[in-house]
């Protein structure tokens, strides 16, 4: 076993890992060596397979051999002994690489930059600096495979983009030029659109996320919004615009995160609608043009007339939902207007006579 | 003669505390003076929580409605607050009303006491809180306590003395 040569655990440079495999045992000759751990192949070699043992014959070692685990040995063969089987494979890898004798087809003469007096083909590293150097050039590699393997993706991207540019100079065309193409196939071509995740509604992907998603939301819900309003007197309930809203979208269904945020722009946009939270934290949209006094001063009359009244007979006199009729009536009691009667019969509104 | 009682009383909402802080000052002003005034009619000096929970005061039979108890407790605070109402005990079970002040009502002694002449005379505390002469004022029938409450308030003012007689206290006027 006198062939062997000490060498670090990485890839020398014309090295290739033909095969790893664990639990291998080295037999110099006969005698157990107590080295080994995993083994590559590395000497010439002929050999012969028996059960679980590979022996390896040897050519005599080249006179300038490196030092090795051993200096001489009587022995010109070596047996591997395979612990954890593999032995199959590894012998077929073995007589394979023989066979092509790779070895000898590598260009010595390789674009190296190692100075002349060191061994043809082989930067022969030392120490630390070997080790970083090995590493550095396994770093490079790695990088150079993710790279190639991305430039799909990012080509991907920039057709995806091209598309979108097209799909959306279409749509545009379709708004100005509505006479050239006939109705039934502009609103199909919307629901490609639509399918397919751009055009129409305002998504994420269009306008990105964050505070400029939310500005066009917003005034997309300015425009949505004017018309059930005022059917409902001036104010909702901001539940009753998240179903309306994503009942009406379809897809692209906007998340009740996305509605609030957009909702609180209504003012800094100068959209005539507005977001308010009571105090009981109730939030509701409603119209700029909406007078909340008003309201109170009409709630009062109507529970003046009525001697006193509940929540829900208010809801029901006004046409409006349970919850902001009775928002509508505490507030009213806030400002002083009325007062409450609390028994086990419910809550009821007296004006405040007090 | 039967009692009065204000517009409030046969107003639901008066037995609900209020939320709103102003209207809940008014509601409870309103409270203190009711009170009072039911205490001076039926001439009552000292009050036992459990028991005024049913006195008709706070439970409004006709319009069904009856003040909570952490509602009266409310009204208590607010008069001890203003000086009528004073806790027997640690409990709060017990209180002393004093819908007239110990000076209102040591004004009220003294002026008859003047008004016969009886100044630099020696009263017993019977004598007058029970005494025949008595029987047409105010304070005829004014609990012990409270009588010499009213006493110290004049002792106070200077205008009047404690003393102990052999069979109980008395009182000598200046």
């Amino acid at each position: 076993m006198d062939r062997f040569m000490w060498t670090n655990g990485l890839l020398e440079m014309n090295e290739t890992l033909v095969i790893q495999q664990r639990g291998v045992r080295l037999y110099d000759g006969d005698e157990k060596v107590t080295f080994c751990g995993v083994f590559r192949q590395h000497a010439k070699s002929s050999g012969i397979g028996k059960s679980a043992k590979i022996v390896i014959h040897l050519h005599p070692a080249p006179a300038n051999k490196e030092p090795g685990p051993f200096q001489q040995s009587k022995f010109s063969y070596i047996k591997l002994s395979f612990k954890e089987h593999g032995q199959i494979e590894f012998y077929r890898r073995l007589m394979e690489e023989m066979t092509q004798k790779r070895w000898e087809n590598t260009p010595v003469s390789q674009p190296i930059s190692t100075t002349a007096g060191l061994k043809a083909g082989r930067t022969r590293a030392v120490g630390i600096v070997g080790i970083e150097r090995k590493l550095e050039e396994k770093r490079k590699e790695t990088d150079k495979n993710i790279s190639e393997a991305f430039e799909d993706l990012s080509k991907l991207m920039e057709k995806a983009k091209e598309m979108v540019e097209l799909s959306k100079s279409i749509a545009s065309k379709i708004k100005d030029k509505q006479g050239d193409i006939t109705e039934d196939e502009t609103i199909r071509f919307k629901s490609y659109l639509l399918s397919m995740g751009i055009a129409d509604p305002v998504t994420r992907e269009t306008h990105g996320s964050g505070t400029h998603y939310h500005m066009q939301l917003a005034r997309q819900l300015g425009d949505m919004l004017q018309a059930p309003l005022e059917e409902r007197g001036g104010m909702m309930a901001l539940t009753e615009v998240y179903c309306l809203v994503n009942r009406a979208r379809g897809m692209e269904l906007l998340s009740p995160e996305d509605l609030v945020n957009a909702c609180k722009m209504f003012e800094s946009l100068k959209l005539p609608l507005r977001l308010r939270v009571f105090d009981s934290g109730v939030m509701v949209v409603q119209l700029q043009s909406h007078n909340e006094e008003e309201m109170i001063a009409s709630a009062l009359d109507n529970v003046s007339e009525k001697g006193s009244l509940t929540a829900e007979e208010f809801a029901k006199l006004l046409g409006l939902s349970v919850l902001l009729a009775k928002e509508r009536l505490l507030l009213a009691e806030k400002m002083g207007h009325l007062c409450r009667d609390d028994s086990v019969e419910g809550l009821r509104f007296y004006p405040n006579l007090f | 003669m039967s009692f009065e009682w204000p517009w409030q009383y046969n107003f639901p909402p008066f037995f609900t505390l209020q939320p709103n802080v102003d209207t809940r000052q008014k509601q409870l002003a309103a409270w203190c003076s009711l009170v009072l005034s039911y205490c001076r009619h039926r001439k009552l000096y000292t009050v036992d929580v459990l028991e005024v929970q049913e006195s008709p005061v706070f439970n409004n039979k006709k319009i069904e409605r009856k003040l909570s108890v952490e509602a009266i407790q409310v009204v208590f605070e607010e008069l001890r607050k203003k000086g009528n109402l004073e806790w027997m005990d640690k409990n709060k079970t017990r209180c002393l009303i004093m819908w007239r002040r110990p000076e209102e009502w040591g004004k009220l002694i003294y002026q008859w006491v003047s008004k016969n002449g009886m100044v630099n005379s020696v009263f017993t505390l019977y004598e007058l809180s029970n005494g025949e002469d008595t029987e047409n004022e105010e304070f005829h029938g004014l609990e012990d306590w409270m009588l010499l409450r009213s006493l110290q308030a004049l002792h106070a003012e200077g205008k009047a003395e404690v003393i102990t007689l052999d069979d109980g206290k008395g009182v000598k006027f200046f």
